[in-house]
């Protein structure tokens, strides 16, 4: 049995050649129907990240399969052979289990450490599942899987700090107010960045969001999104009171809100925090406004700066995850290995068993009419005799491996009883 | 006996004081927790020596400068766990831990003063009063040691500076709710034993007040602490100011505690308590 991971991913096909493979996929039904139509294939997992779409397979002949996966992925009308010439990767055995885990882990993503991608290869499974195109090796390789990305997370610090201005924003609000529950937002101005941060800071359950924009529709329209309203630009001094946390991302040339405006505020809100962060390129807040009592400003190159901090972090202890994932990945390995010696085993013991039947049968031909008690002790003999002998050779089997080249002892037991009597009988495969 | 008690104390504090900083340091959650155990343990053995020695006086032990350390650390220690059983700011205990050890420490090492107390000295009013005043004390020391915790935190706050410091101090919210809930539990208890002393100055001396150098610098703390509390409700004064004054609070009543006896002559003077025989 080999394990076959082939599939394009961020680094190797452009995004737009992910996009049509994932095309591929919601028909999910004919994809896991070809598979298992194809004899190449035993199990298989097909799942697609924000980044990759690769297939997990379990083959006996991986060099067809590969061939046969590529195929069924160049099937898309619009897909050229030549796009898949450079950007269609096969790993095999060690290297594929241990991609699958790094995938598993977020230690191949873009952004190293996301937490969405295990939810999307659970959701692939479940459906793998549901056509049971799985069986017990990507079974196990799938639960170790999660169970790995399960130990990065909690052992290494990957996701603790957030890699994103967004997402760097929130976790400095955090520090500010502690819960972010029940406080309200104020958003000025409409950019894609300040969505992000607004999809964050929901995610959080701020209490009340408020978009004021200089084209009132578009305001309207974020402001539905998010469950707030809607103001026009002019009442921002007035919202400013009951604001916690201010994101400010208009395109406006100058200044918008100046410090003695803040100061102002601060003394009628009875100086309630007040978090301003302003990620407009003219700044559209004064400088001067950190130095107030209780206000805390950040732009643009303040939350970067977060940022890039963190992404050094990150990769710190990505290395860790990396040991990780290599140590599990020769623990499951060594699982496939003592797998692969059952058909042996069961072959060696159903030879035997039929040995036993045929000469059995032959005995008890020539020896005439005999007691039922006479015929089990016959029985008994030859099973033990059997048994005894077969005892061993298992045993050589299961404990005697020579790790450096596992197939050799296999091959030497198969060879030594006979089990494939198809296969060529001359020395062939000898290393 | 009791120096055995107070050893083992002054041990278990220590403990707690490493176990603490390694918490601050490494921020691994088991630590934090001996941590907690440790002190609580320490507390059981600070009570013990207490008990036994106020069996073996018959009164509180106030009357040197180290019995009333031994006993505000007593204090300290139990406002402490009782707060963050509450109210987790799992990092105070790398400054309260110490504290608590120097107090023990100081108890131990300052000489025992032997001699007669004044049956003045002896009355349940007395006890009332220093019971009051410690634990007025206390919760202030508290507000003054998160209040150092705030300032530290928000100037990397607002100095973006993103380092060791900020990811392992709390929130400032979390920071200025500890000032808040001392200042209006220790500011009432402060009050109380000083109005409670008061009381028993004029059954005892004929007057409510009497200017001596302890009272005029606590009235002073009192002062600031009453500003504080009063913008706090009035004006929403938080913060930094808040944590500022909150210090400065407590500055004064250490140096009404600790200063008040060694420069100033008057009848709260710990060297007045007792008689030499």
């Amino acid at each position: 049995m080999n394990l076959l991971l082939c599939g394009v991913n961020h680094k190797t096909a452009p995004v737009a050649l992910r996009e049509k493979l994932v095309c591929l996929i919601p028909d999910a039904g004919v994809a896991y129907e070809h598979f298992q139509a194809w004899p190449e294939i035993a199990e298989s997992l097909l799942y697609n990240t924000c980044n990759r779409v690769e297939l997990m397979c379990v083959t006996e002949t991986p060099e067809e399969a590969a061939a046969l996966v590529r195929k069924f992925f160049g099937r898309h009308p619009e897909i050229a052979p030549a796009d898949l010439e450079t950007s269609f990767y096969v790993h095999r055995g060690q290297e594929a289990v241990q991609h699958f885990f790094r995938v598993a882990a977020s230690l191949d993503s873009m952004v190293v450490g996301e937490p969405q991608i295990l939810g999307q290869m659970k959701a692939a499974y479940r459906q793998a599942t549901e056509y049971r195109s799985t069986g017990p090796i990507l079974n196990r390789l799938v639960h170790k899987a999660f169970s790995v990305a399960k130990r990065v997370r909690c052992e290494t610090g990957i996701g603790d700090h957030a890699v994103s201005v967004s997402y760097a924003a929130v976790t400095m609000a955090k520090k500010i107010f502690g819960d972010l529950a029940g406080k309200n937002v104020l958003l000025l101005g409409a950019g894609e960045m300040a969505e992000l941060a607004l999809e964050h800071l929901k995610g959080q359950g701020v209490a009340r969001i408020t978009v004021a924009n200089r084209t009132l529709s578009r305001g309207v329209q974020l402001a539905r999104r998010f469950g707030g309203e809607a103001v026009s630009l002019e009442e921002t001094q007035d919202q400013l009171l009951t604001a916690d946390i201010l994101i400010s991302s208009t395109g406006a040339g100058d200044i918008l809100i100046t410090r003695d405006q803040v100061k102002g505020v601060m003394r009628r809100r009875k100086q309630r925090p007040l978090f301003l962060i302003d990620i407009a390129v003219p700044r559209d807040l004064d400088p001067g406004i950190n130095d107030l009592d209780n206000v805390y400003l950040y732009n643009i190159d303040d939350l970067k700066e977060v940022v890039e901090l963190n992404w050094e972090r990150r990769k710190h202890e990505a290395g860790k995850a990396e040991r990780l994932v290599a140590a599990e990945t020769l623990k499951f390995l060594h699982w496939l290995e003592t797998l692969e010696v059952y058909p042996t085993i069961i072959a060696l013991k159903d030879k035997a068993e039929a040995i036993c039947q045929a000469e059995l049968k032959k005995t008890l031909g020539q020896l005439g009419p005999l007691t039922i008690e006479q015929r089990q002790a016959l029985e008994v003999l030859t099973a033990s005799v059997t048994q005894k002998l077969l005892h061993d050779p298992i045993i050589f089997l299961k404990r005697n491996r020579r790790p450096k080249n596992p197939h050799q002892e296999l091959d030497l037991v198969r060879r030594l009883f006979n089990l494939d009597p198809d296969r060529n009988q001359e020395p062939s495969e000898e290393d | 006996m009791t120096n055995f008690f107070l050893l083992l104390t002054l041990m278990a504090y220590f403990g707690a004081t490493g176990l603490w900083l390694a918490y601050f340091l490494v921020q691994r959650e088991s630590y934090y927790r001996a941590g907690g155990w440790v002190m609580a343990g320490g507390l059981a053995l600070h009570s013990l020596a207490l008990i036994q020695r106020v069996w073996s006086l018959g009164h509180l032990p106030a009357a040197s400068v180290g019995e009333a350390l031994l006993l505000f650390g007593w204090v300290l220690v139990a406002a402490f766990l009782l707060l963050i059983w509450r109210y987790p700011i799992k990092v105070l205990g790398a400054l309260v831990a110490p504290l608590a050890a120097l107090m023990v420490s100081g108890a131990l090492l300052l000489p025992r003063e032997h001699g007669t107390i004044s049956p003045l000295l002896k009355s349940f009013w007395l006890t009332i009063h220093i019971c009051l005043t410690l634990m007025g004390y206390a919760a202030l020391a508290l507000a003054c040691l998160g209040g150092i915790l705030y300032l530290i935190q928000e100037r990397q706050i607002k100095g973006k500076r993103f380092g060791f410091f900020y990811r392992r101090l709390p929130s400032l919210s979390v920071l200025d709710t500890l000032n808040y809930w001392c200042l209006t539990i220790g500011f009432p208890l402060l009050t109380a034993g000083i109005i409670c002393g008061s009381l028993y100055a004029q059954h005892t001396l004929g007057n409510f007040w009497n200017w001596d150098p302890k009272e005029i610098l606590t009235i002073i703390a009192w002062l600031i602490y009453a500003v504080l509390l009063h913008e706090r409700l009035a004006a929403g004064w938080r913060g930094r100011r808040a944590a500022l004054l909150a210090i400065c609070g407590f500055l004064v009543l250490i140096f009404t505690f600790v200063g008040a006896n060694l420069w100033f002559a008057g009848y709260h003077n710990f060297a007045r308590f007792i008689q030499q025989p």
